[in-house]
């Protein structure tokens, strides 16, 4: 890698910090504007149900635009060309699983947790604790990865390319979250989200527009010098280039993809932002839009970056396949679009990780605290204030996390926080909603069965061990082929859960259950305000 | 920790015709619908595994077949969520309206 290939992709690391600090400042003074300093479960939780679906089917784009997918997949687009499309589709019709069988239901029934909805008619204590380790697992992983990224970007961006720079950068960042969510809770975390998918749309579809008028509005123009420019050549337009040595970790991939992501934890919170059932879906019909048109711009701006920058200059910037979206904005705006890209890369792990924070810290007070260690005898100003703590523990963990992973593979670590979720969560929301015989022994084993095989096959899997870019690439003790389990661990959670069912007995209380069943479909108790 | 209920019998609302209506038009929608866009995901994702040829085929210019179908599941995932909102207003909105009524409880 020779200097000028560092120095170039950088532009102006000063227009960039300038651009971010203004992003910040502007963030948190909204922040602190719209908190007003309320200690009530349901405002910090949940902001009182008071967004509406416009407002909060943006902001749960938001939660998807993170820096992995967006820079990420720009990137793969770029280099490996359409493997890194098929994986944005994931992306987009994962909205529908959230569509059809969880967001309505799921805001009709629960209040401030996942733990909410699947202990429902369930023994309380076991299931919430269940619950609330999923939560906690799958937010750090996605966590890990969001802070990773960090690192990378910062290298990109700021020209900081020693560790101690990087990690102080890191720290930084994490600070600023912190303060989000203590002072902002769901809401304020929520407008941050708003404010930089506002700013990601209005970049990328700028950028799009842009790009197309220079090719004279003529796509294949694009992918033709886009070709031209790869080393790779016209292999970029079919499948192959990236996964086609492994064809079932592929599919393994798309099946969490699909699955997972609406059962992230932070994307369950955000259906009990709004005030009912019909918000919630209206709340997914934006989301569903804005992805759309998000992942067809990053479908331009991939071939695009691969076209004007071109795959080679893109691997040698600093942080690899990540920097093809920067790139680009440098080579057609100049460092001043450069900056704005960035800070809103930045802006995006800021938020991401502030919503998962969030989430993490309201399963910890809500399902541990409230309801399993004081048994539901506790009040709201009190768990708010176990909920902050927790935040301010999770936000320190996530830092020194992210200091950790640095340099470690971040598409690998979403990936298997999707997975994670598809297994351990999807099936036993599912059920709990659907299932009129599901109970207590069903629903714990499909949460730790789905999460423990999950668990299980990628520590013996070539992510962890055995191949170059693992974890620890010196050891080699895999046993299980793919780098991601989901195709084998989602079936068995949902096999667990049937199987725990049947050795549980009976159902425990069916009244609840009819109560659960009409409460879910109609709404009827669900007011968060009674 | 359910929160406290309104009285509200739940039990009879479970039991009424107007309930097993709405679960019924509920489930006749989501179930297909999620089984047949799942099935469509993964045709397309298996033939981006397994069938590099055929999707590497062009059609207009340097675009391929397997571009298509990719922009195809852009569309049909539009489609399915607009089918659904039309669907939700027109069939799912007043039911949960009548059942809401039994309840004694107004629009949410």
């Amino acid at each position: 890698m020779n200097v000028a290939a560092v120095a170039t992709p950088t532009g102006n690391p000063m227009a960039n910090i300038g651009v971010f600090a203004v992003f910040a400042v502007a963030t948190l003074a909204l922040v602190y504007r719209v908190s007003r300093g309320s200690t009530s479960t349901a405002d910090y939780y949940a902001a009182d149900s008071r967004f509406t679906g416009a407002q909060n089917g943006i902001a749960l784009s938001g939660d998807f635009l993170s820096a992995a997918s967006f820079l990420g997949i720009a990137g793969s687009i770029a280099v490996h060309g359409y493997d890194g499309f098929v994986y944005s589709v994931g992306w987009v019709v994962a909205w529908l699983v959230g569509l059809l069988l969880i967001g309505e239901l799921l805001r009709n029934t629960g209040r401030f947790t996942m733990g909410d909805v699947i202990a429902y008619r369930m023994r309380q204590r076991p299931v919430r604790a269940a619950a609330a380790l999923s939560t906690l697992v799958i937010s750090f992983f996605y966590m890990l990865a969001q802070m990773a990224g960090a690192g990378g970007l910062v290298a990109l961006l700021l020209n900081i390319t020693d560790r101690t720079g990087q990690s102080v950068v890191i720290a930084i960042v994490g600070l600023i979250m912190i303060f989000y969510v203590l002072v902002g809770g769901m809401k304020g975390t929520t407008w941050v989200q708003i404010v930089k998918a506002v700013l990601l749309l209005l970049c990328v579809t700028t950028i799009t527009v842009f790009l197309m008028g220079q090719f004279g509005f003529s796509f294949s123009a694009i992918l033709e010098k886009a070709v031209a420019n790869n080393p790779l050549g016209d292999a970029i337009l079919a499948p192959g280039t990236q996964y086609g040595h492994n064809e079932l970790d592929f599919v393994s991939l798309a099946l969490a993809l699909v699955l997972g992501i609406c059962s992230l934890p932070h994307v369950l919170i955000r259906f009990y932002t709004v005030p009912n059932a019909v918000q919630a879906r209206r709340s997914v019909v934006w989301a569903v839009c804005t992805m759309v048109v998000f992942y067809l711009c990053t479908l331009v701006i991939g071939y695009g970056a691969g076209a004007l920058v071109g795959s080679r200059a893109i691997l040698a910037a600093p942080s690899g396949e990540n920097s093809a979206a920067p790139l680009l904005a440098l080579a057609i705006g100049g460092p001043v679009l450069l900056g704005i890209v960035s800070a809103v890369a930045f802006a995006t792990i800021l938020a991401v990780v502030a919503g998962l924070t969030l989430a993490a810290s309201a399963s910890f007070a809500h399902d541990v605290y409230a309801n399993i260690i004081k048994r539901g005898r506790t009040n709201p100003r009190r768990e708010v204030r176990v909920a902050r703590i927790a935040a301010v523990v999770l936000g320190v963990l996530a830092i020194l996390g992210g200091i950790l992973a640095n340099g470690q593979n971040v598409a690998f670590l979403v990936a298997l926080a999707l997975a994670l979720a598809a297994s351990a969560n999807l099936s036993t929301i599912l059920y709990a909603l659907f299932w009129k015989r599901f109970n207590t022994m069903g629903t714990l084993w499909s949460l730790y069965g789905g999460l423990g095989s999950c668990l299980l096959l990628i520590a013996f899997s070539p992510v962890t061990s055995g191949s170059p870019t693992s974890i620890f690439p010196m050891v080699d003790f895999h046993v299980f082929p793919l780098n991601n389990p989901g195709i084998i661990s989602i079936p068995f959670s949902f096999f667990c859960g049937w199987f725990g069912t049947m050795l549980g007995g009976r159902n425990e209380s069916s009244d609840v259950q009819k109560e659960m069943e009409v409460r879910s479909l109609t709404g009827i108790g669900a007011d968060l305000r009674q | 920790m359910p929160p406290p209920s309104r009285r509200v019998d739940y039990a009879a609302i479970h039991c009424s015709r107007e309930f097993s209506e709405l679960r019924t038009r509920l489930r006749r929608f989501v179930f297909p619908m999620t089984f047949a866009f799942l099935g469509w995901y993964l045709i397309f994702v298996l033939l981006a595994a397994y069938a590099h040829d055929f999707m590497g085929r062009r059609v207009v210019g340097l675009v391929t077949v397997g571009m298509l179908l990719g922009l195809g599941q852009f569309v049909t995932t539009l489609a399915i969520t607009f089918i659904y909102h039309r669907y939700a207003k027109r069939n799912l909105d007043p039911q949960v309206r009548l059942v809401r009524a039994l309840a004694g409880e107004g629009p949410a």
